[in-house]
């Protein structure tokens, strides 16, 4: 039997707001001291009560717009009880009936086919406070509670069950960060736990329309370990069932030392949380001018961003999409482009070489020493002028990479390196000369598969003349050189 | 100072602390002494806060002799233990937050501090606002000063009994079915529960949040409307205080009640009501027809009859929640030998409550539990707003409503104690009007037996001003707001 994967994912997004989400104190939890950034009302105290954050929904409403969501006219907020020492009130402000977003959509592409993953809802809340569990051998285990993140903003994702495999899955999310940085409504980061990721999964028999009993999977801290952790359970599922067995409900943990999924306890009753309407709290009226208000002030998202860089760069569709991942790399190209380098190319030219170096060497140095576009030491001005040099004729290819590598590290102008290093084009023919004598004398066997027709040799013979120059003889010079010589031989 | 001072009222406080008669230092002392003196049998005061009130006392005495005194200034008052006092035992007279000291004011203890009230201690209650006798109070009941042998009524017994009793001026009660104007009828003094959303909450130790309301109990209505205008107004604290400007409220006290049109709705005259309760309110009405109010005998509002329902699923769903944060993690009482966290939690929720609110706690999660819910808790809410409903057609009639406080006289300690249903239908007549989130005053209109009744007048939202001038003419035609407790 061919089995279908049915995915749907919750994601948890803290919201950067100054305050946070009911109270006036800081809502910047990581970098202060446990328990400095409270105050009465995210501390729970008794008579105390909460004031809407409007930033926060403003943001959630920004979100939702972006998922292309309905805003509801009316929006309320819901307590939702169950006792944890996380949770100082004891209960939740969350909401249940009338969230901000209902019914968007998400574009995702897997190989090279692009479909919509269907958003449910989007809606606004409050952070717990953070515990941490003590245990020493020996000693009676305890656990310590941090308030700093109590009354947080965190604003939950819903996503409908329409991804068909993990790979869907880490684009849908790769694809909402992407979306949430672009709004700047979140850092997004789940190593940092500021992007949150639950996913409920199920198989079916392909072309059935039920959804079977699902497993929700916890504790995924990245991209990689939601994919492998559905993976994972795809793969168990697939085979229990193949071997008759039963797919329960459940909650399943992913442990991320040993590759796999594992039961956690389940609970023996289902979670009722009593929800009902906050009567601290008036409903909301989103009005119409409100949302057109927030429509107008939407960032231009990854999508626009890509189709925009397509037709007005005559970039190749796999260029746009990748310059477009980020808003960051999508800024720091526009503003390459702005200053015109190099010099006497047309605009989608000048466009492809930027990209080129950008996907390229850029990232390549980026992702190597884990830097953010955003924190890098090379600005765009900078890169541009060793692209016009290289362009210029004044650096060959080899030597601009090895240009490139001291700039990133020192933030230098391309100029200052080359000097500093006479890494500056030999065009002078005899220089190459010697070069090229050299290279001769020392490989026999080349010049031999040459004059015995073998083209291709004259490469390896080119490499060893730009070896010999660290890379900086004209490399058209040399081969013209190369060729005139081993004729005459 | 003389006994004769021991009852005045704000208004004739304020004179004679502005003539030099006495100063507010002196006036704190007489009542402080009267707590000394009289509080063992009456049980009003959980608190005394002398420290605090002999410091206040004397910069309002600064202040007046500054010639920079408002009403208020130098006048000793209480605040029930249910109203966060800065440093100061905010007790809600439970075990749970018996030695809780919270570092932050309530909304309205700022604006009275602003005022220059002197703040001479915490008023009894029962516990967590829930009950009408006082009696649930976690530490000692309360008893009616006009016969300690009865109840003063409640939540806010303790409030009332000391105003009655001339241990305070003033005093602020909570009410959240009927916590200011039941005890207010009980006690003999003047007790207003405002308009939901008219006084900020903050600070307001939470029973039910969509019905609670903070409100002044008074010797008479100049008095209540001096305190409104000092606690009533919009609070950025508070998202469901109402940002509607506040009048003077003692601009309306014109006596001028003439076209008034008054309607009595036959339903809470209920039945089981004390005859003598029912001939007295009537005279009154009586009484207010013969100022020049037009009175219309025949209203009827039949929702009222689902209110008492109504109540006692919606207010205790919200205290279900509201009391969830009780569970000794933070701060209040802790049971100290619990075997695991959530032994220890759950322990201190057993031994810190008290059977009155454990009861309600239950009845409220009962009624928002899956599969209950639609059925209790939504089907409470939709009778709610048939029965605001019922009020707005009938203010499109009327300009107030009258109706008995409560349907008896004060009754004996512990005669109700152990049948709830009993003791929850001493609130019979208040509840609808929180549940409508109306204002509406209970004042003295007179005695059986030598027992205090009281008339209660409700209004449309934000007309406070429309009750107490009513009530104001009242009080200037008879003289029952005027006899004193003796004790
Ligand atoms: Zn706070």
């Amino acid at each position: 039997m061919e089995f279908e994967t049915v995915i749907g994912l919750e994601v948890h997004v803290q919201l950067q707001t100054r305050s946070k989400m009911f109270c006036c104190c800081s809502a910047d939890y990581a970098s202060t001291p446990p328990n400095t950034h409270v105050c009465p009302v995210c501390l729970g105290m008794p008579g105390v009560l909460p004031v809407i954050n409007q930033q926060a929904v403003e943001y959630t409403a920004m979100t939702a717009l972006a998922l292309n969501c309905t805003i509801a006219e009316y929006t309320r907020f819901d307590r939702k009880s169950y006792p944890y020492p996380d949770l100082m009130k004891g209960y939740q402000i969350s909401q249940y009936e009338d969230p901000i977003g209902l019914n968007g959509w998400l574009a995702i592409e897997v190989d090279g086919r692009t479909r919509r993953a269907g958003i449910t809802r989007v809606h606004l809340e409050e952070d717990t406070a953070r515990l941490t569990h003590r245990s020493a051998p020996g000693e009676e285990a305890y656990s310590l509670v941090d308030v700093n993140r109590s009354g947080t903003p965190l604003m939950e994702v819903v996503g409908e069950p329409d991804l068909r495999s993990p790979e869907e899955a880490r684009q849908y999310l790769i694809k909402l960060r992407s979306i949430l940085r672009y709004l700047g409504v979140s850092t997004a980061n789940m190593e940092e736990g500021s992007f949150r990721c639950d996913a409920n999964i199920s198989i079916r028999p392909e072309g059935c329309d039920e959804l079977a009993a699902k497993v929700e999977v916890k504790n995924m801290n990245s991209f990689r370990a939601v994919y492998h952790a559905l993976e994972y359970e795809e793969i168990r599922q697939r085979r229990a069932v193949e071997q008759g067995e039963d797919i329960f409900q459940e909650t399943r943990g992913w442990v991320e030392e040993e590759g796999k999924t594992v039961s956690q306890r389940g609970k023996e009753y289902a979670d009722d949380y009593r929800y009902f309407p906050e009567p601290d709290l008036p409903p909301l009226s989103l009005s119409a001018d409100w949302v057109e208000e927030i429509k107008a002030r939407l960032p231009e998202l990854p999508e626009a961003k890509r189709d925009r860089f397509m037709t007005d760069y005559a970039l190749p569709r796999y260029d746009a999409s990748l310059l477009t991942g980020s808003r960051e790399m999508a800024d720091y190209f526009e503003v390459c482009l702005e200053t015109g380098l190099p010099a006497g190319l047309a605009l989608p030219a000048r466009a492809k070489a930027v990209s080129n170096w950008l996907l390229g060497d850029f990232s390549r140095l980026l992702n190597a020493t884990g830097t953010e576009i955003s924190d890098s030491k090379v600005n765009p001005e900078q890169l541009c002028q060793l692209l016009d040099l290289m362009q210029k004729g004044t650096v060959t290819g080899p030597a601009a990479k090895q240009v490139w590598e001291e700039m990133f590290k020192t933030g230098r102008p391309a100029e200052e390196i080359i000097d500093r290093k006479g890494l500056s084009q030999i065009t002078d023919t005899g220089e190459i000369e010697e070069a090229v004598d050299q290279a001769i004398a020392a490989n026999k066997q080349a010049v031999a598969d040459y004059n015995a027709g073998k083209e291709t040799a004259v490469k390896f013979l080119v490499g060893q003349v730009m070896r010999a120059t660290r890379g900086r003889a004209n490399p058209q010079l040399a081969t013209e050189l190369l060729k005139k010589k081993l004729g005459e031989e | 100072m003389t006994t004769d001072h021991d009852q005045l009222t704000i208004h004739e406080a304020h004179r004679l602390l502005e003539e030099r008669r006495f100063s507010s230092v002196e006036l704190t002392r007489a009542c402080l002494d009267r707590i000394r003196y009289l509080d063992e049998r009456v049980g009003a005061v959980v608190t005394v806060t002398e420290e605090l009130a002999l410091r206040q006392a004397a910069e309002a005495d600064k202040r007046i002799a500054a010639g920079d005194a408002g009403p208020l200034t130098g006048v000793p008052m209480l605040v029930k233990d249910n109203m966060c006092t800065r440093g100061v035992l905010t007790t809600c007279s439970s075990k749970m937050l018996e030695s809780f000291v919270p570092p932050y004011n309530a909304t309205v203890v700022d604006k009275l501090e602003e005022a220059g009230a002197v703040i001479i201690g915490k008023a009894n209650m029962d516990e967590f606002a829930m009950g009408s006798s006082t009696e649930h109070s976690a530490f000692s009941p309360t008893h009616n000063p006009w016969d300690l042998s009865r109840v003063p009524g409640g939540s806010s017994g303790g409030s009332a009994a000391a105003v009655a009793a001339g241990e305070a001026i003033f005093a602020l009660g909570s009410d959240t079915g009927g916590s200011i104007r039941q005890p207010a009828g009980f006690c003999s003094v003047t007790g207003l529960k405002p308009t939901y959303g008219r006084v900020s909450r903050y600070g307001l130790v939470a029973f039910a949040s969509s019905l609670d309301q903070i409100g002044p109990l008074t010797q008479d209505v100049t008095d209540c409307a001096l305190v409104m205008n000092a606690i009533a107004g919009h609070d950025n604290r508070d998202s469901t205080s109402a940002p509607i400007p506040v009048p003077d409220y003692t601009q309306c006290l014109n006596g001028d009640v003439k076209g008034l049109k008054i309607g009595i709705p036959k339903e809470y005259f209920v039945e089981g009501m004390q005859p003598e309760v029912e001939d007295t309110i009537r005279a009154a009405i009586g009484q207010l027809e013969k100022l020049g109010a037009s009175i219309d005998w025949e209203v009827s509002l039949p929702h009222t009859r689902h209110a008492l329902a109504v109540y006692y699923v919606i207010a205790p769903s919200e205290a279900s929640a509201n009391l969830a944060r009780y569970d000794g993690t933070t701060y209040g009482f802790r049971y100290k030998d619990g075997e695991s966290m959530w032994d220890t939690m759950e322990k201190t929720r057993q031994f810190g409550f008290g059977a009155e609110v454990k009861r309600r706690i239950m009845l409220g999660t009962y009624a928002l539990s899956a599969g209950y819910y639609d059925a209790y808790y939504l089907k409470a809410q939709k009778v709610r707003t048939l029965i605001r409903r019922e009020f707005d057609e009938a203010f499109e009639k009327f300009d107030v409503l009258v109706t008995p406080t409560s349907p008896t006289v004060p009754f004996t300690m512990g005669e109700k104690l152990d049948d709830p249903v009993q003791m929850y239908l001493s609130d019979v007549c208040t509840l609808p009007i929180n549940i409508a989130g109306l204002p509406a005053i209970s004042i003295p209109a007179g005695f059986a037996d030598g027992l205090p009744i009281g008339m209660q007048i409700i209004a449309k939202p934000f007309a406070e001003e429309t009750i107490l001038r009513i009530a104001h003419a009242f009080q200037q035609a008879t003289d029952w707001h005027e006899k004193r407790a003796r004790i």
